[in-house]
């Protein structure tokens, strides 16, 4: 098999706080293979957006990738990479697009003077040149009129214009990898509709890979091939999201899928998974969601569950996989029970 | 557009609320310009002088007049150097705004710069060293750093000129060289008092305000796109963060301008403050008065190309 | 408010780092103006012997020196003490109370009140305050302590009235004063009781530094003959008439300006440290989370 675009292996993140060192991830390793759309799930406070700023190395202090921690893409071993190497990277080769396009883009600047920015730092060329490529990208977005918007300032333009922008200047320089932060929500759906399918788009006609991050299971039953989940800053199931969504294996994923509303469904309340994340700086011992969980027990407290196979590309961190039987009894989680 | 004339209206009635202010203020103290004591004058004299000069009429009349007066571009009649206001003040504003304004420039140089390293090198040697340096900097008496300097330059050491604004006895026969020199060292010792006096309260604010703009979304949005930090930070986050410090500048021109007052002063630079400063005891009412009106047009002024240029920087505010 | 976050704020106060030395060269300064002048042999007005003791650098008889007038700069100082912290802590007191009323009233009121109260403030501001200061006393002179207290006092309330107003206008749209409103609660009782003790804090904060700005002007007038009346020596004064530059007499200037400074700048260091201490997160102990997190890189929570 090729080698993947993207392998993450042991990736730890670690902040240093007054309060005690934060794990916000904690041992992550997954791939990403050229072309493919992955979607990243979880709760927030569970790590994944520390995950994609780590993968861009734009992580800060008080907080550092820990060393033992690798990122591969490309060939290239990204966290022990200079940083002049690194910046040549991002933007280029790995660009991200943000959650909230209104703060992600500089207010005293136009739009077509920050993407024609990227095009300048990367590759050179004349400013005609790189307004030149803003003004095409603009439009490959799918912006009406782009000549002129380009000149215009982000607060003159619409939310969703502006999250087309934001892609623009995500992927003008044509990267092997996009990761998206949250791009939906915060909005209203049409616009989130039409996000999506901007993305599909992107990736059809450049193979551009594509990693989602959000925490809408709806969104990535959609958009992705196949579906990470985090708990706690590490994954705990992973699987191609047909198999994901028919056979969940993990509690957590249950229950953010028994979360989500369904149409026709008929039900006084939506069902919520009791109690709450826990902090990073103290994620709790044995398996991190056992007071969470309805099927936990003694073991589940005293030992983490390692990663276990439970089909052919699915995997799970749950003791579930070594004991299935006790999915029968289900009971109060702890943290319902303490009120929480 | 609109909104420039809406601030140049604005302004205006700011103006008319000064020198309403200023006249009322200054007539309201006890006294008038001829309550000094002297043996030699009776009251008959006073009290002639008084209705002569206007001074006994009721205080609203006496406003009216006074705005008409200054519509027709007359500020009154200075008794200290027997001259019109306008005269006597003519050669002193733009002194008075050459020092200012030099120093106004100087200290934002500086000052944003070392707002900018401070706040990129959070609490590393260099923000803490300077913050107490400017801190210290930030609580000396206006004239008390000009005196010291003048101490030090002009008498324990004589590097520098002890005062004024040109060399009282050589200036005329200097040659175009030596003339400009001459007046550059004159310039030295005040404008660099009243620039570090001001750098100190810019940089502060400068750091405050880099440090609440570095964490900005847009900011980590431009790393992203893998921009050298140096564009990142000078580019990208110094730009927005000027805004704040323009709108400052409301703030900061009639401090500069008490500064300056307290450094001419010092430095005997014969510009509005050395006016102000040697009516003191003159019982120049009228000389007096104008000081503040004018002194307080300069800030209105100022105020006014202030927003400008804010309007310049932030398309946000164009509207 | 209830003891408890008193006796915080006080703790809070001497653990900070430098917040305890201001506050320790603040009493410092208080005990010396106080008690020094007694304990001093001289009085700082007289002239002492005017042939040998005229300008003297610092000795063991004399700390800070002689001026021009062979008084004993120390001595002057300590007497000037007195003098400005009284005059700076009164007219403060006064720009606070002007100031709040103003930005209380302004912020309450909103729509047109606020924006015809807020031009006239923009008006205010526009002056130099220095040059209205001299206008008024020169043409006044010689003023009564008191007045030149009303007059600093009437002066300086610009920023508190604006910093008022500001948290007058967030705090007025929160819940418990609507509800104050529906139990039917008058305006005068809704500012006197909930919205005055909001402000407290940055008023507080701005009165610390307030007092630290009048020194320095209060010296600076007083420098420029404007200050308390002679003999007693306000501590411009000092520079007034004892400096004499041909003699070169620098420690007339230093030693007083460093007692000056220095205890400027212990106001405005404990004007900051206040401003630390008294976030109303910390306060309550409320760990420091954000209600909304932010994704920066800085940030833990993912």
């Amino acid at each position: 098999m090729a080698e993947p675009l993207l392998r993450v292996h042991d990736l730890r993140t670690y902040f240093y706080t007054e309060n005690g060192v934060a794990r916000s991830v904690d041992g992550v390793s997954f791939e990403i293979g050229a072309g493919e759309t992955v979607g990243l799930v979880g709760e927030s406070g569970c790590g994944k957006s520390v995950t994609a700023l780590s993968l861009m190395r734009l992580i800060r202090p008080p907080g550092r990738i820990e060393p033992g921690s690798e990122i591969r893409f490309d060939g290239k071993e990204l966290v022990t990479l200079d940083e002049k190497s690194m910046r040549a990277v991002r933007g280029a080769h790995i660009a991200m697009v943000f959650q909230e396009p209104m703060t992600a883009l500089n207010p005293v600047f136009s739009v077509g003077d920050q993407i024609a920015e990227v095009v300048r730092v990367h590759h050179g060329g004349s400013k005609r040149e790189a307004w030149r490529r803003a003004v095409e990208m603009l439009e490959t977005v799918g912006i009406p009129s782009p000549e002129q918007r380009a000149h215009e300032y982000p607060h003159q333009l619409s939310g969703g214009m502006r999250h087309r922008d934001h892609h623009a200047l995500a992927l003008v320089m044509n990267p092997a990898l996009v990761i998206a932060d949250e791009p939906t929500t915060a909005l209203d759906v049409t616009i989130q509709a039409q996000i999506l399918e901007l993305l599909r788009e992107l990736q059809q006609k450049f193979g551009t890979s594509i990693l989602l991050i959000t925490h809408d299971l709806g969104v990535v039953a959609e958009t992705v091939s196949r579906v990470i989940v985090m708990y706690g800053g590490e994954i705990v199931e992973e699987a191609p999201v047909g198999e994901l969504f028919a056979r969940s294996h993990h509690p957590y994923t249950e229950g953010l899928l028994a979360a989500m509303p369904h149409v026709g469904q008929e039900r006084d309340r939506l069902a919520t998974i009791p109690g709450s994340v826990p902090p990073p700086t103290m994620w709790p011992n044995g398996c991190r969601f056992h007071d969470r969980c309805p099927y936990a027990w003694e073991r589940c407290v005293a030992e983490h569950p390692p990663l276990y196979q439970i089909g052919e590309h699915h995997i799970s961190r749950c003791h579930l996989a070594e004991e299935p039987e006790r999915r029968a009894h289900p009971h109060e989680p702890a943290a319902a029970k303490a009120g929480a | 557009m609109r909104r420039l004339a809406a601030r140049l209206l604005q302004s205006l009635i700011v103006v008319v609320i000064v020198t309403t202010i200023s006249f009322f203020v200054i007539h309201a103290a006890p006294g008038d310009p001829f309550a000094y004591d002297s043996a030699n004058i009776t009251q008959a004299v006073r009290e002639h002088w008084r209705h002569q000069f206007g001074y006994d009429r009721p205080l609203l009349e006496q406003y009216a007049r006074y705005v008409v007066s200054v519509l027709h571009g007359q500020l009154g009649y200075s008794f200290q150097y027997g001259e019109p206001v306008t005269v006597a003040i003519r050669d002193a504003v733009p002194r008075t705004l050459l020092l200012a304004g030099l120093s106004l420039g100087l200290s934002f140089l500086i000052g944003i710069t070392v707002g900018v390293l401070q706040a990129v090198h959070r609490d590393g040697w260099f923000d803490r060293a300077s913050s107490a340096v400017l801190l210290v900097f930030y609580s000396l008496p206006d004239f008390w750093l000009a005196l010291s300097a003048l101490m030090l330059f002009a008498y324990v050491w004589r590097v520098l000129p002890p005062g004024h604004i040109v060399d009282p006895v050589m200036h005329d026969y200097m040659s175009g060289w030596a003339a400009l020199a001459d007046r550059l060292k004159h310039m030295i010792l005040p404008v660099g008092s009243l620039t570090l006096l001001t750098t100190a309260g810019i940089a502060r604010y400068q750091r405050a305000a880099m440090l609440d703009i570095l964490p900005a979304d847009y900011v980590r949005t431009a790393r992203a796109k893998g921009l050298p930090e140096r564009r990142v930070v000078w580019r990208h986050a110094l730009r927005t963060a000027l805004t704040p410090l323009v709108t400052m500048l409301g703030v900061l021109f009639p401090a500069i301008l008490g500064g300056a007052l307290f450094v001419e002063r010092v430095f005997s630079w014969p510009g509005m403050g050395s006016l102000a400063a040697n009516a003191i005891g003159a019982r120049d009412y009228d000389l007096v008065t104008a000081t503040v009106v004018v002194g307080s047009i300069m800030v209105v002024v100022g105020n006014f190309l202030a927003d400008i240029l804010q309007m310049l920087l932030d398309p946000r505010i164009r509207e | 408010m209830n003891s408890a976050p008193r006796k915080n704020v006080a703790r809070r106060l001497l653990a900070h780092s430098t917040g305890r030395w201001a506050v320790g060269v603040i009493v410092l300064m208080i005990l010396a103006a106080i008690v020094g002048p007694h304990l001093m042999p001289y009085s700082g007005i007289e002239q002492l012997d005017i042939v040998r003791l005229k300008n003297s650098p610092p000795s063991w008889a004399h700390p800070f020196g002689t001026d021009q007038y062979s008084r004993d700069v120390l001595a002057r100082v300590l007497r000037g003490a007195r003098i400005s912290l009284a005059i700076s802590t009164l007219s403060v007191l006064i720009s606070i109370t002007i100031g709040t009323a103003y930005g209380l009233v302004a912020g309450y009121a909103g729509g047109a009140t606020d924006a015809a109260l807020m031009r006239l403030l923009d008006g205010f501001i526009s002056i130099p305050r220095i040059f209205l200061l001299i206008a008024v006393l020169s043409l006044w002179n010689p003023v009564p302590l008191t007045a030149l207290i009303l007059l600093l006092g009437a002066t300086g309330w610009f920023t508190v009235s604006r910093l008022v107003r500001a948290e007058t206008l967030t705090a007025r749209t929160q819940d418990y004063v609507q509800a104050a409103r529906a139990l039917g609660a008058s305006d005068v009782r809704i500012l006197w009781r909930h919205l005055l003790p909001n402000v407290a804090t940055p008023v507080l904060v701005a009165a610390t530094l307030g007092v630290a700005n009048v020194i320095a002007l209060e010296t600076g007038l007083s420098y420029l003959g404007l200050g308390a009346r002679e003999p007693t020596p306000s501590w411009g004064s000092i520079f007034l008439d004892g400096v004499d530059f041909f003699a070169g007499n620098w420690w007339v200037v230093l030693f007083p300006g460093i007692a000056i400074i220095g205890t400027v700048l212990a106001f405005n260091v404990l004007g900051d440290a206040l401003r630390d201490v008294l976030d109303p997160r910390q306060l309550h102990g409320t760990p420091m989370t954000e209600a909304a997190p932010s994704m920066t890189e800085s940030n833990p929570h993912g």
